[in-house]
């Protein structure tokens, strides 16, 4: 991969500097006080390269990516702009790229988002004009075509480093690393991963990735989440579609006392990211710690990721 | 065909209820084919009327007539003759039939019968399930014959999403991933490799976005 970057962003220059990168996210508040993101913010800046912020997870209105994106910004901090396409028309998401340009957020992780059936409005429409990989060409030619999609020139294009999700789990498997590829074909430069739990499929995903060179094109950074219970887990295995928490997990957890359950979460989650650094093709690791951002701290230290590296 | 379901009838009562004189019109096409307005649909519709009037102590005179088609003027007119006579009509046709019915009869109210649903097909008796919505432009021919933008609950054109499982939608246990749909037909068909193509951005100007849309055909006007 080429080591010269494209955009001002600081999770390209270290994961191009060869650093394993350190990626979290927080989940906006639902309402007006900004207060709660920022302090999610304030708790994990240290540990981390940049912070996800996520737009209306699961389809539940919340305060917005974007606003709370720029939150971050004015602290000085590294954001990711998380982007649906289930809600705004292209127009919409043209706009809002450069809104978020407008303030220089330097990443944005291209998706579908869950369906709206899922959140707090399931009678009302989606949009869908685009689907994920085709918001990750419009990002790449905003910024390299310096055009929007109907043609016209963009007066000071976006500069940001584009990445999109990738979830290893779901079905069907044997289509995963060829979706994985057309993601990159697309113009995705960096992956966060579905959480891992079953770590010997995600390494057999990351072989099958390898076997056609994948690894070299795009910068993957493996997604883990510390399980607070037993309950979560299984909450996660039955509930969350296209999820995969193996058995063993569940007997790991269920193993120990209800308080000290999410010691073990956390210790499952700081043991998965040492064999995953193990993993050839692994560049980084995505922590969502749900509701949980003041795990993020420990977890990095113990995992031997801390401290975080300096860029110019 | 067209898929219609049949209002509740208390709907339908709510609505027609100030009326004397109501004819019921059915529809020879689609829904009688999905047995929603046909018909023997308008019999059972119209008896029912019957009974709850009479039972209201209500003089309500119900008439039934099917026409072979509603979304054509020569059936319509066999309607004109005898329509003066009631004063409100009750349409199981899809909403295409009664706003037709509507356009012509302007002096009487005509209300809907059914509730329409989808272009779609009869997968078993009793079943039936959407296959097409009208995009105007048909992309069946690079998903290997099966419509994303009809069977896939967020129109994905490069699916699968994240939230397939088991072949299923993430929306549904009940509903099948058209993407699974159309890779499990790829691999029939051996071009798996064809998944790898990226669709481009689709152009929605022919469809709904795009304004009520129209067909001309100069070699047959």
């Amino acid at each position: 991969m080429s080591t010269e970057t494209k955009t001002p962003s600081k999770l390209e220059k270290v994961l191009k500097a060869g650093h394993l990168a350190v990626t979290s996210e927080c989940g906006p508040p639902r309402g007006s006080d900004a207060h709660p993101i920022k302090k999610k913010a304030e708790m994990i800046k240290n540990y981390v390269d940049a912070i996800n912020i996520t737009d209306n997870q699961t389809s539940v209105t919340r305060l917005c990516s974007l606003a709370s994106c720029i939150h971050l910004k004015l602290m000085g901090l590294e954001p990711i702009l998380q982007m649906v396409t289930r809600d705004r028309n292209r127009t919409a998401l043209q706009s809002d790229i450069l809104g978020a340009a407008s303030f220089d957020i330097f990443n944005i992780l291209c998706l579908s988002g869950d369906h709206q059936v899922f959140g707090d409005n399931p009678k009302g429409q989606n949009v869908f004009d685009l689907d994920s990989m085709q918001l990750l060409q419009t990002v790449r030619h905003m910024r390299d075509q310096k055009k929007f999609l109907g043609g016209d020139d963009i007066g000071r294009p976006p500069r940001m480093f584009v990445g999109a999700a990738a979830n290893p789990f779901a079905d069907p498997f044997e289509i995963r690393v060829p979706r994985l590829a057309k993601k990159i074909a697309a113009g995705a430069e960096f992956i966060q991963t579905q959480c891992i739990f079953n770590v010997e499929k995600f390494e057999l995903y990351m072989k099958l990735i390898r076997d056609r060179g994948l690894h070299e094109k795009v910068f993957i950074l493996a997604g883990v989440t510390p399980l607070k219970s037993v309950g979560m887990a299984k909450y996660m295995k039955n509930r969350v579609p296209g999820m995969d928490v193996p058995d063993e997990i569940i007997k790991r957890m269920s193993g120990v006392p209800k308080e000290k359950q999410p010691d073990e979460g956390v210790k499952i989650c700081i043991e998965t990211i040492q064999r995953l650094k193990q993993v050839e093709g692994v560049k980084g690791f995505h922590i969502m710690a749900i509701e949980w951002e003041e795990k993020v701290p420990e977890i990095v230290e113990r995992s031997g990721l801390s401290p975080r590296p300096q860029v110019p | 065909m067209i898929v219609a379901k049949k209002k509740p009838i208390e709907e339908i009562i709510d609505e027609i209820k100030g009326y004397q004189k109501i004819l019921i019109v059915g529809c020879n096409e689609c829904v009688t084919v999905c047995e929603s307005g046909g018909k023997k649909e308008v019999a059972v519709l119209a008896s029912a009327l019957r009974m709850y009037f009479l039972n209201q102590g209500k003089d309500v005179k119900i008439d039934e007539v099917t026409l072979e088609r509603q979304c054509d003027h020569e059936y319509l007119e066999e309607i004109r003759k005898m329509i003066d006579q009631f004063d409100a009509v009750l349409s199981l046709a899809c909403g295409v039939g009664v706003q037709f019915l509507a356009e012509k009869y302007t002096r009487t109210p005509i209300y809907p019968g059914v509730d329409t649903s989808f272009m779609g097909v009869t997968q078993e008796r009793g079943i039936w399930t959407e296959r097409c919505q009208g995009c105007g432009q048909c992309i069946l021919a690079r998903t290997a014959g099966i419509c994303p933008v009809s069977r896939c609950a967020k129109r994905i054109f490069n699916g699968p999403c994240g939230g397939s499982t088991k072949g299923k939608c993430e929306i549904s246990r009940e509903i099948d991933c058209a993407w699974q749909l159309i890779i499990d037909r790829l691999k029939e068909l051996g071009r798996l490799d064809d998944y790898e193509q990226i669709q481009p951005i689709k152009d929605w100007s022919t469809e709904r976005a795009g304004g009520p849309r129209k067909v001309v055909r100069e070699d047959v006007r």
